[in-house]
């Protein structure tokens, strides 16, 4: 095994490029514990942590360019107002160790579906941004998890950020497992209202070989809320559009029996969560837009 | 490979590093540094919990070549010389230590919290140390720790 060091983004290009197998460490939470376990030998391992950028974001007018490598104790501590959905997700990963550590760029390479980041970048809409020695290209999210533990990144890109949209409206993310701490999701679901758009969009995790939306679903709550005058008259939401939104992103899940759970118990909890998280962020759209009119 | 670091305030060597090497393994069995301790090597239990640029992590899924030229403060580095640090001195007073095998990344864990957060309530203490299981306590001792150290601390005693 080789050890590089790239001392910039360049040389980590560059490397990556002359060595495509060269496996990126970042935070080290998935690549170690491969390695410890003797799962993985890569030939060249890459240390990402000597390129400060990649700990950086920007918060622009109508995204938040967030680096590969920001540890997502960062994100739930600054990015809350921006990044809602994902901030919450942040704080379900594991234990203040790892998120000391570990960051979106690595749960977009390990591409687990059960990977916390996913169902909330999923539901706030989001770019990676992939970059070789070739150029750069913008991978919409929706486009980039390709299979189990596979995405849409070629053998000579890293991930330098992922542009997530900015919320315009209340976001939630809900997660099942045992404990609050140290889990890895039995499934997991985002849920983001856009009132701009008057659209909604979700993120399913752990409930099929990849993070998945349920387009279905969006479509339906979207169109019933439009029918109904809710965003403007910012009534209760109809427990049946509830309901039926619910069943919609149950039968969005394609899931496995596993150790954590049975794909029927995934199926049910999922729609569980799509309605707790939609009563949520409507409760609080509906309280802002009352405080709106009052003001 | 060669890997150069700070630890508990004095610069280390440690030769023939395997490039996969863990940053535990190199403290453990490079540095003579044993307080750090292995289980799961998975980041599941935080026994080898240490501080890496002063930010709390597992070091066993630090590479060692990632801990270059960086400084890391284990658990052997919470003593004053010969006095124990508060958080050691409260874990013997509230009976917190039994194995004992968890203890050091609790130490680290705790010690590192109450410096962010002189008086954290009793949900912050379980959050901050949700990353290290004990399987002997039942943690209500080691929760009983930790509130003795930040009473101590506050009292400046």
């Amino acid at each position: 095994m080789d050890f590089l060091r790239p001392a910039s983004w360049e040389e980590a290009l560059a490397a990556k490029a002359e060595h495509p197998s060269a496996v990126p460490i970042a935070g080290g939470t998935d690549v170690m514990v491969e390695i410890n376990f003797d799962h993985r030998r890569p030939e060249y391992l890459m240390d990402l942590n000597r390129i400060p950028e990649l700990t950086d974001w920007e918060v622009g007018e109508e995204s938040v360019r967030l680096g590969a490598s920001v540890p997502y104790t960062r994100i739930m501590e600054h990015l809350r107002t921006e990044l809602p959905g994902l901030a919450l997700a942040a704080h379900t990963v594991a234990s203040p160790q790892i998120r000391n550590r570990g960051g979106v760029g690595g749960n977009l390479g390990t591409a687990s579906p059960a990977g916390d980041a996913h169902p909330a970048l999923l539901a706030a809409g989001a770019e990676v941004e992939a970059v070789s020695v070739r150029g750069t290209r913008m991978i919409p999210i929706d486009d980039f998890y390709t299979g189990v533990k596979r995405n849409a990144l070629a053998p000579d890109e890293l991930i330098r950020a992922v542009h997530v949209s900015k919320a315009d409206g209340p976001q939630q993310f809900a997660k099942v497992g045992t404990r609050n701490a140290m889990v890895i999701a039995v499934c997991a679901f985002g849920l983001a209202l856009h009132p701009a758009t008057r659209t909604v969009r979700t993120g399913i995790g752990s409930a099929a070989p990849t993070p998945v939306r349920a387009r279905t679903a969006e479509e339906f709550l979207a169109a019933a809320l439009e029918e109904g005058g809710f965003w403007d008259n910012g009534k209760v939401v109809t427990p049946s559009v509830a309901q039926e939104f619910a069943r919609l992103c149950s039968a969005a899940c394609n899931p496995i029996d596993d150790v954590r759970g049975t794909a029927g118990y995934r199926r049910h909890a999922i729609g569980v969560l799509a309605r707790r998280t939609l009563t949520w962020t409507w409760e609080s759209y509906r309280t802002a837009a009352g405080e709106g009119k009052a003001a | 490979m060669r890997v150069n670091l700070t630890v508990n305030g004095r610069p280390q060597e440690a030769d023939d590093v395997w490039e996969g090497e863990s940053l535990l393994y190199v403290l453990r069995e490079r540095l003579g540094l044993p307080g750090s301790k292995n289980a799961c090597e998975q980041g599941e239990c935080g026994s080898c919990t240490v501080r890496l640029d002063g930010v709390p992590v597992c070091s066993c899924l630090v590479a060692a070549g990632q801990a270059e030229g960086r400084e890391v403060v284990t658990v052997e580095g919470l003593a004053d010389d010969e006095e124990l640090a508060p958080i050691q001195q409260a874990f013997i007073d509230a009976g917190a230590v039994q194995c004992g095998f968890c203890t050091p990344g609790l130490l680290v864990a705790a010690d590192e919290m109450l410096e962010r957060n002189p008086s954290p309530s009793d949900a912050d203490i379980r959050e901050a140390l949700s990353g290290n299981l004990c399987r002997c306590t039942g943690y209500e001792k080691i929760m009983d720790a930790v509130r003795l150290a930040a009473a101590r601390r506050t009292e400046g005693v």
